[in-house]
């Protein structure tokens, strides 16, 4: 039962195959059976008790689709009275005393939470290293690096230790994971899916969105967790598609954006891949075109004075006096804050709250935060000009398969171009999918698809009507434990 | 630009972070890292180029003047490393 | 030498905008609760909270740019500005830099001579308020209470266009009467709804450029924000006199000591590093909300003064102090169109009715003689029911609350004036005789006699005789 998707375990719950509490129990085992890959931060001590509940529902005539589905969060959503620590030491001690819409939402739609899944710190960081609980192993080899940051989501995706996962993504964090992993991840449209209790990393960037092993599946979470939230302004009221109806539509006639700059560095083993994954879609009927965003290769620059100007901003509320960490004996007002925030933050992050102030500081302004704005402006016009004339726009979602721990750790320049492909729709604010598309070396790649604002209907469907004829989403890592 | 090691501190100060004598370095190289790799933005002419802060260019929606939100002290200050009579406490602030 | 000095004054005052909620979460902004639990997870600043702007913040500013002429800004937008303070939980205040929503105006303000002045204003933005540090001795700790926090501001900044204390505390005060008129504010100062930040510099008579200026912060009273100003004058005198140099600091005013002193907190947060707030998206004001608020605009004090001057024909003095208060000005008005006398209605509330509020520490709202009721007591004098002595019984009864009708109580207590010289004749035939002392007097020309002898009319009738006709009465007996 853990190797059905969530769609088929549905159909199985409704059918009586098997109970939520045996489903629960059977992910619950294979969680402290896998504990080496380090995906879970806490484990739910209630998801019995709640499977058991939802088998009374099922019993009374509740027929929730998602009712009894065991899922697991990304631990940067906050769940009231659980500990909810975003992979950092800040946060080890931080039992939410409130819910994130999203895990409001994915409760009220039914689902069981197995638990808090592994992350980069603060969500900075593209190989879930940067965690203060260890790095997260890859289940399809446990030497590399699952992506990040929400590798413990996508690697519990994939080691079949929950039916799907939420993630956030701010600039590949869904889509990069996801890829690495062998699985199917969303980053919807910036507005859809309320930030509300999402602890923030970059707030003009970050957009929640669901991993698990099909499109399908993930158009499953997307019905519940989208929609217009009074609690954040920057929520979207525009209407929700029905992205279940629209999975059956057919790509033929769609028109294919291949962007000439994705191309032009790619080894020939991903663009092999990437060029079968057009080709299939096009034998469906899909047309292609070549377009161009000339302003792409500025994204990551871009990216990297915005996203830290943001956190060094949204960091500033940790400073060991209403929650979180605080240090022993602070002598005054600056050693209280200097030695909690010093000694709870990680590498990474007090990089980024460095790099994010200097670019805010009197003198620097200009020439950092307001160029990377400027540049942002451009970029988003790129895209627009090219959705003009094509449905969806398709390159590689990563340079390259998933690394070798600690190979890029002492690199962060060939870390930070891990999101090359992935960082300007979170810049743009568009929706764009990751699709497992075959292998290379016995490991995953997948293919990446952007699409207009709001379009998520278009990007499942392409993902969906991929894997009718496909089965690399299928492809189950090998493990033994 | 180079960041010196006065930079460091400076920056550090305001985003009230310690710097000691290992980290000093390591945080330069860091940030001389990200800053070396944003220098390429000054390729690009953004001459009249309206910044974006929101990527919807959307507008505000304004929420109605009611109270809402009980008394919740009790759960709040559970989580607090120090309080006492309802106040959250911090090292003796000078004025 | 004093004289060759010049003093620059420049206000930010910060207005508490009277709403139930604060200006980006839910909590009540009501004054005195019990520490932080007013402090919902927003205020906190909780991970992943996220603020939603208050609507009712923006007539209210509106309102506000409109009395003093000021452009609106139809797009508004909020930023951050970062510091670290422990009233301030998210490290970043939100707040509106370079897209405010009001921009410009001015105010005409008075001076001591009887002359006005216009003082510009630059802007006013919107800000939430910090929360509060207590530094009783929690064993040496600093207590924190955030019920403050999120408190909508409105940051009204005016140019550096004053040159005495004086005339700051008459700005200060002009702006306190528009803001409250204009219900923007309570305007309670005790409770902090109105608090100024001092600019002050010196220089050189004739120089054009500005000296090095301090900032006095929150000043909450009008008497101090005097004596901070005059002690800040002195002291930047005095070290420019003596050859030193002013630094350019924050100061705190300390009310027992009369004196200003550096604040040691603040000195290190010198770069806010300020950027757009990614939480909130720009606030779009269209011309048909702007003009709705500005139907809906009551009469200013300015425009108030100059129609009771010109069209009331209350002198330059009753008008402005008629006016300065919207709850005066308003009984007034009432009381005026009751009795159709502007001049006696005026003369009554500045003396009877303001005597008497002052007396008992009362808003003019709350007075217990309507101005209805005081209306008809001066119809009453002007159709010679009752005397002017009188009348000021029965206000005195309606105030203590021993009567509630003034004609009810005329005619109760009798109160009537006697002006039926058939019942008045009598009475001075009868005190002429019983005084030949006087009328000796009278007839040979001390005329003087004759108020003793309306007196005494007065007496016998209890002060209902209508002393007018009384006069007429006995001069005709004794010629």
């Amino acid at each position: 039962m853990l190797n059905r998707t969530l769609a088929e375990q549905i159909s199985d719950l409704q059918k009586g195959e098997y109970s939520c509490s045996e489903l629960t129990e059977a992910y619950l085992i294979r969680i402290s059976e896998t504990s080496d890959l380090n995906t879970f931060i806490t484990v739910a001590d209630d998801a019995l008790e709640n499977a058991a509940h939802a088998d009374e529902l099922r019993a009374s005539g509740d027929d929730r689709p998602l009712l009894g589905i065991p899922v697991a969060h990304k631990d940067i959503f906050c769940q009231k009275n659980v500990r909810t620590t975003a992979g950092s030491r800040m946060l080890d001690n931080f039992v939410s005393p409130y819910d994130s819409t999203v895990i409001e939402n994915l409760n009220a739609a039914g689902t069981v939470s197995l638990g808090k899944t592994n992350m980069d710190e603060f969500a900075m960081g593209s190989s879930n290293e940067n965690s203060y609980y260890g790095p997260v192993k890859n289940p399809w080899r446990t030497s590399c690096v699952p992506g990040g940051s929400s590798g413990g989501s996508a690697a519990a995706v994939a080691a079949r230790l929950c039916s799907a996962a939420t993630g956030t993504d701010t600039g590949g964090s869904i889509r990069q994971p996801a890829s690495f992993c062998g699985i199917t991840g969303i980053k919807p449209t910036y507005g859809r899916i309320s930030r509300w209790g999402m602890i923030a990393y970059a707030s003009s960037l970050d957009q929640a969105g669901p991993l698990a092993r099909t499109a399908e599946d993930c158009a499953l979470l997307m019905t519940h967790m989208a929609g217009h939230d009074p609690r954040d302004s920057t929520s979207s009221p525009e209407p929700v598609d029905n992205y279940l109806e629209s999975l059956s539509k057919p790509v033929s006639g769609l028109k294919l954006g291949i962007c000439r700059e994705y191309l032009e560095d790619l080894t020939p083993e991903i663009r092999a891949v990437f060029d079968e994954f057009v080709g299939e879609l096009v034998s469906q009927g899909a047309e292609t075109r070549e377009i161009s965003l000339p302003s792409s290769p500025l994204a990551i620059p871009a990216y990297y004075i915005i996203a830290p100007a943001e956190c060094s901003a949204n960091l500033s509320r940790y400073d060991g006096v209403r929650f979180g960490y605080r240090c022993e004996d602070p002598k005054d007002l600056d050693d209280l804050y200097r030695r909690s925030r010093s000694e709870s933050f990680g590498a990474e992050v007090k990089n980024r709250i460095m790099v994010g102030a200097f670019a805010l500081s009197a003198g620097y302004y200009d020439a950092y935060y307001n160029k990377a704005q400027q540049i942002r402006r451009l970029i988003k016009n790129d895209f627009v000009d090219a959705l003009s004339g094509v449905d969806v726009i398709l390159g590689p979602t990563t340079p390259g398969t998933a690394f070798p721990i600690g190979e890029k750790s002492q690199d962060p320049l060939a870390m930070y171009m891990q999101d090359i492909y992935t960082i300007s729709a979170n810049l743009a604010g568009l929706p764009a999918i990751s699709i497992p598309a075959g292998f290379v070396d016995g490991m995953p790649v997948g293919v990446q698809a952007i699409g207009n604002y709001f379009d998520e209907a278009t990007l499942l469907a392409i993902g969906h009507q991929y894997q009718q004829m496909t089965s690399w989403h299928q492809q189950e890592p090998e493990m033994n434990s | 630009m180079e960041v010196t090691d006065s930079v460091v501190k400076n920056i550090a100060a305001l985003a009230q972070l310690q710097v000691d004598k290992t980290e000093l370095p390591r945080l330069a190289a860091g940030m001389q890292n990200i800053l070396d790799l944003a220098e390429q933005m000054q390729s690009a002419d953004t001459e009249g180029v309206t910044p974006i802060s929101n990527p919807l260019d959307a507008t505000q929606q304004l929420r109605p003047d009611a109270v809402i939100e009980q008394d919740q002290r009790e759960l709040f200050q559970s989580i607090a490393p120090a309080t006492e009579d309802g106040l959250y406490l911090v090292p003796r602030v000078v004025e | 030498m004093r004289e060759d000095w010049e003093v620059v004054i420049g206000l930010e005052i910060h207005v508490q905008l009277s709403t139930e909620s604060k200006i980006f979460s839910g909590a009540s902004t009501k004054f005195g609760a019990s520490p932080n639990t007013q402090a919902c997870a927003v205020d906190l600043g909780l991970p992943g909270v996220l603020p939603v702007v208050n609507e009712a913040v923006y007539p209210k500013a509106i309102a506000f740019g409109l009395g003093v002429g000021a452009t609106i800004g139809e797009r508004s937008c909020f930023d951050r500005k970062n510091y670290f303070y422990p009233d301030l939980p998210k490290g970043y205040q939100i707040t509106q830099m370079d897209e405010p929503i009001v921009i410009g105006g001015q105010v005409e303000i008075s001076l001591a001579d009887g002359s006005t002045k216009t003082v510009r204003i630059t802007r006013a933005h919107l800000e939430e308020d910090a929360g509060k540090s207590l530094h009783e001795d929690f064993h040496g700790m600093t207590g924190i209470d955030l019920n403050r926090a999120g408190t909508p501001l409105l940051e009204i900044v005016s140019e550096p266009e004053m040159s005495s204390a004086t005339e700051a505390v008459s700005y200060a005060k002009t702006i306190h009467q528009l803001v409250t008129y204009l219900s923007v504010s309570d305007g309670n100062m005790s409770e902090g709804s109105l608090r100024c930040d001092a600019n002050v510099s010196i220089r050189k008579k004739g120089d054009d450029k500005l000296g090095v200026r301090t900032e006095t912060k929150n000043v909450n009273s009008f008497r101090f924000l005097k004596k901070a100003i005059e002690f800040e004058i002195e002291r930047q005198i005095d070290i420019l006199e003596s050859g030193g140099r002013i630094a350019q600091e924050t100061r705190l005013y300390d009310p027992d000591r009369d004196e200003t002193r550096p604040m040691r907190s603040k000195e290190t947060a010198t770069d806010y590093r300020y950027f757009p707030e990614p939480d909130l998206l720009p606030v779009v004001i269209n011309e048909a909300y702007i003009n709705d608020i500005r139907k809906q605009m009551p009469e200013l004090p300015a425009q108030k003064r100059v129609r009771f001057e010109e069209e009331l024909g209350l002198t330059a003095e009753d008008a402005n102090l008629i006016a300065s208060d919207l709850g005066l000005a308003t009984y007034f008005e009432i009381c005026a169109t009751t009795c159709s006398d502007p001049g006696m209605a005026s003369n009554w509330v500045k003396g009877e009715l303001l005597a008497s509020v002052n007396r008992d520490d009362l808003l003019v709202a709350n007075a217990p003689v309507t101005p209805i009721q005081l209306g008809t007591i001066i119809l009453r004098i002007k159709d010679e029911t009752i005397s002017g002595k009188i009348a000021k019984t029965i206000f005195n009864a309606l105030w203590q609350g021993e009567a509630d009708s003034v004609d009810g109580y005329i005619e109760a207590n009798g109160l009537k004036q006697v002006s039926d010289s058939s019942a008045l004749e009598p009475i001075v035939d009868q005190i002429i005789q019983e005084n030949p002392k006087q009328v000796e007097q009278y007839r040979a020309g001390k005329t003087k006699v004759l108020g003793f002898f309306v007196g005494q009319v007065m007496k016998q009738t209890g002060g209902k005789a209508n002393p007018k006709q009384v006069n007429e009465l006995v001069i005709s007996r004794l010629s």
